[in-house]
């Protein structure tokens, strides 16, 4: 199954398309508050003009003893009025802050651990059984109609994880762990991106949400599980040759090699992900060779320095890396 | 500083009845010395306030300067006219100049313009101090900018986050720059709200009882007690970061047993206070316009005050609705949910009775006035708004997203630069003496109106549709182009209005109207006296007779007399009925407060660059502060019956 970043996000990142269980509580909150307040604002502003208007240069009305009383119950219906609809919004409003606070079936849930990093995120699935741990970056898979909890945290400064359709967004802080949850309805491609300001390239560290069928996922996941196929053609044996001499080898890792490193994302599977450098690029082969080539011409500041390779070399590495599926 | 007790007989006649009383008054208050000496040697309150004034809206023009950038960066996707560390400095210093020294500064330098003058009072409280607070905010000011050109601009945000601003994130002097800049203008708001708080509780004139003070006084005491309270909070998270930078304390580190949540409970419980210090002085505004231009006594004038009262004690429950996202336990965050719903009802209270004084009024459409139903427009949308992120899972949405820049745009702009504009319109006669174009003010009142929602209107819903806040660029494929666009150009629109303002100034300087002392028949005291206000306000210290003061008998105010013509001195009364209690001499003008200005100053920057800066200037202040406080020889017998 191959999936395909659509041509805009538009809609895919949306607080008008909510698609999971949190985000349509969220939703229907908000068109309630949305509805009252234009209510209310037309009456205030008609209010308003018409004071100024039938009072406006008029002929000198005293002002009665009775016209101070009736204006003294319309100022005290007002504020009474308005109590009351804000304590209806609490009553609404703590309802649905109570209903989104935990999923219902959490024992069913998916768990996943989500690191944030200048400027990027590491992603590892939890499991019982730890042959089945996985770590991958800027790109989560999750079937739909399962509670997926995620344990959010960093390593340098706050970020906030943020999928508009999916959920509202929790901070990454030094020094916690913090919970967020969601139960993906509609099958589909989400993005969203790092919500609290963490420095120069806080702009480009945004992520991907694929919500897959439960069949669809277990098949990615399983994939996933899998060292990748070594290179057998010359090209790509080349490539790995040149990853595993130049400097790329100390910050990433690959399984299935001797790569380690995880000061940077984990490409075991890269070539499967949808975008690069954390939902700046496209995954093309031409975009993951300019990355590799100049990474601060493109996210100026990224922790990623340039590496000088020959023409030949950065074409070999970026064929192995793409053929990373 | 000497207070002697009043004389028992009346006096007969008024002291602007006879010549060589006045000439004397002349004399005494008149600053001492002239040219550039004189100039930086002044203590009179209104020249301090005028370039307080001027210095904050010069920030306001750089601050918007530093906004125009940001549209222009963010007018298309993949934009590349700023790169992220210019970007980044652009919008920190936006929101620091905007917030610390402008807004704050901007209602504080007005009330100590105004709120002597509506008390009926010749001086603030005490004047060498309000000097030196003015010193302090001017160096704060060229400071920052200074560091800006040389490429030190700071790029922390306004709220420097840690561990982002810590020592191991932000590398350079940036930080420090950010943590001494806001230093600067804690000292100053403090001395202001000192000012103001015992200008208004003790020199006011005799017969304006708690219960007859202007509203817009009432706001800038309860704006005053809320900087008491709220600065000290920054002013130590503040000394805590620069701790951290400089002298490796650890307090924010989470690897050495600190905490980085620490650090946003000191910056919010001062922050969010901060956003209501700066509207309610343009609620204050809004009241004595809006009584001016109705000509009516404002409608349910105690629940106006309480209202006031309400809003700056609930202002400190509600700081950690900005912290939503970190998160909090679900029952404490109910409890700041709903403290931030209540505040509504204040506010409610207030417009209800605004509109209750129009309804029943008889309203003037003048400039100010509509700078007033600009208020209404913005402010309640932002408003309403505020409600909406009042709920924890709603705001959790929009928290960091351009929902809430347009949120807070509409609320300062709304709450504080509408009435503020008014208040120019309202005030410039008395300060000039000039009024300014009703034709050019009617412009900039639509341009700016316009402007405003034109430009922030379009980033609820860019917000909505998933724009996080503080970002330099964004793709293309998000489909937020055309949006970002619309707001870029709002923003040549209100940049636009601002220029109109600017033209209306300099042209009405030169060649306004001729205001006379109350061209909009006030009922307030300021408009008692000429338009502009000689050196020392009130040759003769009004008495109020009833809250509709000048009112009342508008042109034969009675007035009190009494006071040495041969020294300064200012009436001080009682707390509640204001009854004559003493008289009160105040300091003559001075170098001490520029030169003890220029000493912290250099301490507070020294101070980024080394730990040893503090001591050294802390060593050359204290024999500044000893010269200052070096008692004198009395001038003038104490104990001497001046009756007239």
């Amino acid at each position: 199954m191959q999936l395909q970043i659509p041509p805009a996000w538009a809609g895919h990142e949306s607080v008008f398309r909510p698609s999971s269980e949190p985000a349509h509580a969220v939703f229907g909150l908000f068109t309630f508050m949305v509805i009252v307040s234009v209510i209310v604002y037309v009456v205030v502003i008609v209010a308003t003009f018409t004071a100024v208007r039938r009072s406006r240069d008029s002929e000198a009305t005293p002002l009665t003893q009775e016209r101070e009383r009736s204006s003294h119950r319309a100022v005290t219906a007002a504020t009474a009025a308005t109590v009351l609809i804000l304590f209806a919004y609490l009553l609404y409003d703590f309802g649905v802050g109570r209903a989104v606070a935990a999923p219902r079936d959490a024992a069913n849930a998916l768990h996943i651990d989500v690191v944030g990093h200048q400027w990027w995120w590491e992603v590892q699935y939890q499991d019982t059984a730890p042959q089945r741990l996985l770590a991958t970056a800027n790109e989560i898979h999750v079937p739909i109609h399962r509670p997926v909890l995620l344990d959010l945290s960093s390593n340098d400064v706050i970020h906030s994880f943020w999928i508009p359709n999916l959920n509202g967004k929790k901070d990454l802080i030094p020094g916690h762990h913090n919970d967020a949850w969601f139960e993906v309805d509609t099958a589909g491609v989400y993005r969203g991106q790092c919500a609290e300001f963490c420095g120069l390239e806080h702009a480009k560290m945004a992520i991907v949400i694929v919500a897959q069928t439960p069949e669809q996922y277990s098949a990615w996941y399983n994939a996933q599980l899998q060292p990748p196929q070594p290179p057998t053609d010359s090209l790509r044996l080349a490539g790995q040759k040149v990853f595993l001499s130049a400097p790329c080898v100390m910050c990433h890792a690959i399984g299935g090699t001797p790569a380690g490193a995880t000061m940077g994302p984990d490409l075991t599977h890269v070539g499967s992900r949808m975008t690069l450098a954390a939902g700046v690029l496209p995954n093309t082969p031409s975009n993951l060779e300019s990355w590799i080539a100049d990474p601060q011409r493109i996210k100026p500041g990224a922790n990623m320095p340039a590496t000088y390779l020959s023409r030949a070399d950065l074409r070999a590495v970026t064929a192995y890396l793409e053929g990373l599926k | 500083m000497s207070a002697a007790p009043l004389p028992d007989s009346a006096p007969l006649t008024p002291l602007s009845a006879d010549p060589d009383a006045m000439a004397e008054l002349e004399r005494t208050w008149r600053s001492s010395h002239t040219g550039l000496w004189g100039w930086l040697t002044t203590t009179d309150n209104k020249r301090i306030a005028k370039r307080y004034i001027i210095t904050a809206f010069m920030m306001f023009l750089l601050g918007g300067i530093d906004a125009a950038m940001m549209r222009l960066q963010l007018s298309r996707p993949e934009n590349h006219i700023l790169g992220p560390d210019l970007y980044n400095q652009f919008f920190s210093t936006h929101g620091t100049t905007m917030m610390f020294l402008f807004a704050v500064p901007m209602m504080t330098a007005m009330g100590l313009y105004f709120v002597p003058l509506m008390v009926g009072s010749r001086e603030v409280a005490f004047p060498r101090l309000n000097a030196f607070g003015y010193y302090t905010y001017l160096i704060g000011c060229v400071f920052l900018y200074v560091e800006f050109l040389m490429n030190t601009g700071i790029d922390v945000g306004w709220f420097a986050y840690v561990p982002l601003a810590g020592p191991q994130f932000s590398a350079g002097k940036r930080a420090d720059v950010w943590a001494q800049t806001v230093t600067f203008t804690e000292i100053a708001g403090i001395i202001a709200a000192i000012q103001i708080i015992v200008t208004a509780f003790k020199q006011r004139a005799p017969g304006m009882s708690l219960d007859r003070i202007p509203l817009f006084v009432w706001s800038m005491v309860v704006v005053s007690v809320m900087i008491i309270f709220a600065m000290p909070w920054v002013a130590v998270g503040s000394q805590f970061l620069a701790m951290d930078r400089a002298i490796d304390t650890h307090l924010f580190n989470p690897a050495e047993g600190g905490d980085a949540i620490l650090w946003q409970h000191l910056f919010w419980f001062f922050g969010h206070p901060e956003v209501y210090i700066i509207f309610i002085p343009g609620l204050g505004m809004i009241s004595s316009i809006v009584t001016t231009f109705a000509r009516r006594q404002i409608f349910g004038y105690a629940a106006m005050v309480l209202s006031l009262v309400a809003t700056g004690v609930l202002a400190f429950g509600l700081w950690v609705h900005h912290m939503f996202a970190t998160p909090l336990p679900q029952l404490g965050e109910s409890f700041f949910t709903a403290a931030s719903v209540t505040i509504a009802i204040p506010s409610g209270v207030q417009i209800f009775c605004w509109i209750a004084t129009m309804w029943t009024g008889r309203v003037r459409l003048a400039t100010p006035m509509l700078f007033v139903l600009g208020f209404f427009i913005v402010f309640i949308i932002g408003g309403l708004t505020g409600v909406m992120v009042a709920s924890v899972p709603f705001d959790l949405q929009v928290h960091d997203t351009y929902f809430v820049v347009a949120h807070f745009h509409y609320v300062l702009l709304g709450g504080a630069v509408f009435p503020l504009f008014g208040a120019f319109y309202y005030w410039f006669p008395k300060v000039t003496g000039r009024m300014l174009s009703e034709t050019l003010g009617k412009w900039q009142f639509w341009l700016f109106l316009i402007g405003v929602n034109v430009t922030f209107f379009p980033m609820h819903i860019l917000g909505l549709q998933g724009m996080t806040r503080r970002i330099y660029t964004y793709l293309a494929a998000t489909g937020w182009g055309t949006l970002n666009l619309v707001a870029s150009i709002g923003a040549i629109v209100i940049a636009s209005s601002v220029i109109v303002f600017l033209v209306n100034v300099v042209a009405s300087l030169r060649s306004g109207a001729i205001a006379g002392n109350n061209p909009w028949d006030s009922d307030t005291l300021e408009w008692a006296t000429t338009s502009p206000p000689g050196p020392c306000s009130f040759p003769d210290i009004p008495v109020v007779t009833s809250r509709d003061g000048l009112w009342e008998r508008r042109d034969d105010v009675p007035v009190m007399t009494g006071l040495r013509t041969d020294r300064r001195e200012v009436l001080v009364t009682t707390l509640h009925e204001a009854e004559p209690e003493s008289r009160h001499m105040l300091p003559s003008d001075s170098i001490w407060p520029l030169l003890l200005a220029l000493a912290v100053g250099g301490a507070f920057i020294g101070a980024v660059y080394t730990p040893i800066g503090l001591v050294i200037g802390t060593i050359v202040a204290l024999p500044i502060a000893l010269g200052w406080a070096w008692p004198k020889a009395p001038t003038g017998p104490e104990m001497v019956d001046d009756v007239r």
